[in-house]
């Protein structure tokens, strides 16, 4: 009898290029150290799933794998990471002990588990193949099962959609619980608070005329710098320049026509 | 080649979707780790309907996309609310219930 379904050599010599390089790239995923290096091989097995759809017939699918998931869900996660902060607990350091190796352990007897269930397990009958039901077309065929057969689940997946919409809102949400104070009372706090020093503001950066980078400290008439003329995050950074080296003590005298 | 090679990849990258649920420890990995599950999951439902010749794999591999990415929702603004709270997004960090 002939088989409905032959797979032909394109296809064979597609899935043996691409899985293999899945395969690399998902154990990438947990070798990594960096967050944004995991997210970016994710993407790349989730490009390789969309082509294997689009090789199985499942052309919607594929489509909507790369736009949906390589498109938005990748982008959220790369807007959540940046959020958080790229560095955030990355340590590949074992916290719990002996964690490791029963995880890989559980995984190989795991994975070895499925691979001999799918080995010996047969359908009895020969793979059937997508010509037939993909006869009018992918989509059409998926539209006329997604609004008949599966209307109910449609509606309920709706639903689901928007209450995780919702979810995330009220959990994003964040109530104030002072009210905001008003420009007023952070007025009048500047000048009733312990000194008058900052009253006025406070002191721009940079050293007279001569540099007026963000990251030189402002001079005091005593010729002391002022810390309070650097950005709190320059400080921290550590990306402060000292201004003593643009006093105008400093300037070369030797030439006399420049004076 | 035969179908199953399909469903073999996608019991691979199942397990080790798995491992890394178990092992990393920043929760956005974990995450991630969680969607390359349900994708591996998606894989052999496509497999699955064609091997079948009917279209009802599909529709639930469409199914799963929508729960992942209503997952991927709730589970980010979670994240973040921690991160909020508790300035970290390790999840070995957030056991207030274990003391």
């Amino acid at each position: 009898m002939e088989p409905l379904l032959t797979i032909q050599t394109p296809e064979t010599v597609l899935f043996w290029f691409l899985a293999p390089l899945s395969v690399l790239a998902s154990l990438g995923m947990l070798l990594v150290k960096k967050a944004v290096h995991s997210a970016l091989l994710l993407a790349w097995v989730m490009v390789t799933l969309a082509i294997f759809y689009i090789a199985q017939g499942a052309l919607f699918l594929g489509i909507v794998q790369v736009v949906v998931y390589t498109g938005a869900v990748m982008m959220l996660f790369l807007f959540i990471l940046m959020l958080v902060g790229v560095d955030s607990s990355d340590s590949l350091t074992e916290t719990i002990t002996g964690l490791r190796p029963i995880a890989i352990t559980a995984a190989v007897g795991f994975g070895g588990l499925m691979v001999s269930l799918l080995g010996r397990a047969t359908l009895g009958r020969e793979p059937v193949g997508l010509d037939a039901a993909n006869g009018p077309g992918n989509v059409q065929g998926l539209a006329a099962l997604l609004f008949s057969k599966y209307v109910w689940p449609f509606e309920v997946i709706s639903a689901l959609l928007i209450t995780a919409a919702v979810g995330a809102m009220v959990l994003a949400h964040h109530q104030r619980t002072t009210p905001r104070p008003t420009q007023r009372e952070q007025s009048v706090n500047r000048f009733r608070s312990d000194s008058l020093a900052g009253a006025a503001g406070l002191p721009g950066p940079g050293v007279f005329a001569r540099h007026n980078a963000v990251d030189v400290p402002a001079l005091l008439p005593d010729g002391t710098p002022a810390p309070s003329s650097i950005s709190a995050t320059l400080k921290a950074r550590g990306d402060v320049i000292d201004s003593a080296q643009f006093q105008l003590d400093n300037v070369d005298t030797s030439v006399e026509e420049e004076k | 080649m035969s179908l199953d090679n399909y469903l073999y990849l996608s019991a691979i990258l199942f397990t080790i979707g798995a491992v890394g649920v178990v092992v990393r420890r920043n929760a956005i990995v974990v995450f991630m780790c969680i969607e390359l599950m349900l994708n591996a999951a998606n894989l052999s439902l496509v497999t699955f309907s064609r091997i079948n010749g009917t279209l009802d794999g599909q529709v639930v591999a469409f199914f799963t996309m929508v729960v992942a990415a209503c997952e991927v929702v709730v589970g980010l603004a979670i994240i973040v609310t921690i991160y909020r709270s508790r300035r970290s997004a390790s999840i070995d960090d957030a056991s207030l219930l274990k003391r």
